[in-house]
């Protein structure tokens, strides 16, 4: 029965694998992109509309409900990377420490009492701060010095977090809950009889927060900014005589990548209750990635798809879920070699709507 | 006329190579100076140490009577300085739009609040920057103008030169540097060519221009005054004809006896 079930899973994984590299060549495929491309800031609504619709049609399953509240969590740090490297080309290698260093501000800052929108948004300006002092003075030069720094540092981050005590060594951290408007989001809803997990309430405040900054990446991809960042990630030199401060937008880039990195991980930290140093692993981090790079660079709405895939996947499919690495490792080799641009490639900037083309 | 730019003892070094040697040279607003040389003599060299893409080991760039030798290229981008590059360096992944207004640095908002949070105003000053982009590419070439959100990669050879030396015009440079701009076109395209740029420089009368060239008859035609460089040093200078007739000119660069 259950290894029946598995196949059923594995199939119909390689079946929308195959579908979605078809489908984003079709012409329906084209069109739709350039629907979610081009349409006004209105359409950044179907996040939240299809993940409400979702997570209500899910509301008594815990562990779905926290799939998808960590699938969604995920695609927000993701955002945060893609800004990093598909925009600007910085390649972010500590990805899950900055997600790390959110969680644990959540634990520090939430045990005080702060009110729990702060806590988030502190998660980010530490994780912000930390990177920025990390790169700043590597940024200045060669792109390739600062991946090995982020490589060392998300080594260092898991050996410093299990040798501090203060920070709970091994055993790591409790959190505090998140409380919104004086509603504890440790308490599932209840309205009549409609009863809801408490997980729901972190699909709900991840879906917000994801389509905040969706959009607010929509808008950067969309801008003089997001044009200089794609001139100087082609051509450093070039954009450099043309009046580019390619130093600074690095630096902004990677500092912006890391605020969004650090809510991702603090939301997720209120939502476990609960981090250790071993959910932090460089491993954890090329998963984040290969969610970049698997779903096509620069490409913020398919992250979403891709973040389903590396999240979802593996907890569904026993069968590879103690080889994840290995078989995204492979997934992403194979998507580099003969899909450089992933499985839903990023479109071309154009402003033809603004202008009236 | 009132000296714009003047390079005074410009050396270059590679290793044990002196790419150039000492060399001296004025430009004037509003003129246009020929450089010319055999492959190698440092032509692209010395363009590349004006604008801050390397280094140098002596002398002083003026621009203005400010040294910006050893500036960064930004820097010397906001003094007015823009170029082409003989070897293309366009995003072949961008619109045409995104390649040229790339030129425009200095007159765009690029304030994270004003790009992300006042989206009205944003759109407003991407129709202002697109009129002047369309606007500039029609002065070479119509159909050229109405492709402006096609990408690079989509365009031939001759219309990717047009964009870069579009991409430097827009800046409104005091002083323009063109690498060969005509490379790779026949000899009739590179006629329409020159006198397009020269259009421009029209409304712009007192830009200058340093244009290296290899085709003779383009740098009689443009050039009010002539440089020619042989292993980093200039050899010799003056109008067209009074360079060409130098004798060591003849026997140097033309091959003539
Ligand atoms: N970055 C560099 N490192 C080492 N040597 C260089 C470098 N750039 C140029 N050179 C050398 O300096 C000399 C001058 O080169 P440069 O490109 O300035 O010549 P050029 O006059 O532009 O020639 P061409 O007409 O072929 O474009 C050549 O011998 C070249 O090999
Ligand atoms: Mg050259």
């Amino acid at each position: 029965m259950a290894s029946e079930n598995q196949w059923v899973i594995a199939s119909a994984l390689v079946a929308s694998l195959f579908l979605s590299f078809g489908i984003a060549r079709t012409k329906a495929g084209r069109d739709f992109a350039a629907i979610l491309q081009n349409s006004g800031s209105w359409i950044v609504l179907l996040i939240p509309v299809a993940g409400l619709a979702i997570g209500l049609a899910l509301h008594e399953e815990h562990f779905a409900l926290m799939m998808l509240a960590t699938v969604l969590i995920y695609a927000l740090a993701c955002i945060g990377l893609t800004i990093q490297f598909g925009y600007a080309g910085v390649i972010n290698f500590a990805g899950i420490a900055f997600f790390g260093i959110g969680g644990y501000t959540a634990a520090v800052l939430g045990g005080m009492g702060l009110p729990s929108l702060l806590v988030l948004l502190a998660g980010g300006l530490v994780s912000a701060a930390i990177g920025c002092i990390l790169i700043l003075p590597v940024l200045r030069t060669k792109g390739h010095y600062a991946a090995l720094i982020t490589i060392a540092f998300v080594l260092l981050f898991r050996s410093f977090l299990e040798v501090n005590h203060t920070l709970g060594g091994p055993q790591g951290l409790r959190v505090e809950s998140a409380t919104i408007a004086g509603q504890s989001l440790f308490t599932g809803i209840r309205i009549g009889s409609f009863e809801a997990s408490f997980y729901l309430n972190y699909v709900l405040l991840a879906l917000v927060l994801l389509a905040i900054f969706f959009l607010m990446a929509r808008f950067l991809e969309k801008s003089w900014i997001g044009i200089n960042l794609d001139s100087m990630r082609e051509d450093p030199v070039g954009a450099a005589v043309f009046g580019v401060n390619v130093a600074y937008w690095r630096i902004m880039s990677f500092v912006i990548g890391n605020v969004l990195i650090g809510i991702a991980g603090a939301t997720f930290a209120m939502m476990q209750t609960f981090i250790a140093p071993s959910n932090f692993t460089f491993q954890q981090s090329l998963l984040m990635l290969a969610i970049v790079v698997l779903g096509g660079i620069g490409n913020l709405w398919a992250v979403i798809p891709a973040a389903i895939l590396v999240v979802v996947v593996p907890e569904k499919l026993q069968a590879i879920s103690e080889y994840r690495f290995l078989v995204f490792a492979i997934l992403v080799v194979l998507v580099l070699r003969f899909r450089p641009n992933g499985l839903f490639p990023r479109s071309m900037r154009n402003f033809r709507k603004e202008v009236g083309q | 006329m009132s000296k714009l730019f003047s390079a005074d003892n410009v050396s270059v070094r590679f290793g044990g190579l002196q790419a150039l040697d000492k060399l001296s040279l004025d430009i004037d607003e509003g003129t246009i100076i020929g450089l010319i040389g055999p492959n190698g003599s440092g032509k692209t060299t010395f363009f590349n140490a004006v604008t801050g893409l390397c280094r140098t080991a002596g002398g002083q760039i003026l621009v203005d009577g400010e040294d910006i030798a050893g500036l960064h290229p930004r820097h010397v981008y906001q003094r007015g300085v823009s170029r082409t590059f003989q070897r293309s360096r366009l995003c072949l992944s961008l619109s045409v739009f995104d390649n040229v207004v790339i030129g425009r640095q200095n007159a765009l908002d690029l304030t994270l609040f004003g790009n992300l949070f006042r989206r009205g105003r944003f759109i407003e000053s991407v129709r202002e920057n697109h009129d002047r982009v369309r606007a500039l590419l029609s002065t070479f070439s119509e159909p050229l103008a109405a492709r402006t959100f096609d990408p690079l990669h989509t365009l031939s050879m001759i219309d990717r030169r047009r964009i870069e030396v579009c991409r430097a015009l827009i800046a409104n440079p005091r002083l323009l540097l063109l690498d060969e701009p005509s490379a790779g076109m026949t000899p009739d395209e590179t006629h329409e060519f020159m006198s397009d740029i020269l259009k421009v420089r029209g409304d712009h009368p007192r830009m200058s221009i340093i244009i290296i060239e290899h085709e003779m008859d383009v740098i009689q035609r443009v050039a009010d005054r002539c440089v020619v460089l042989n292993f980093g040093k200039k050899v010799a200078e003056g109008t067209f004809d009074a360079v060409v007739a130098d004798p060591w000119v003849q026997e140097a660069y033309l091959g003539s006896s």
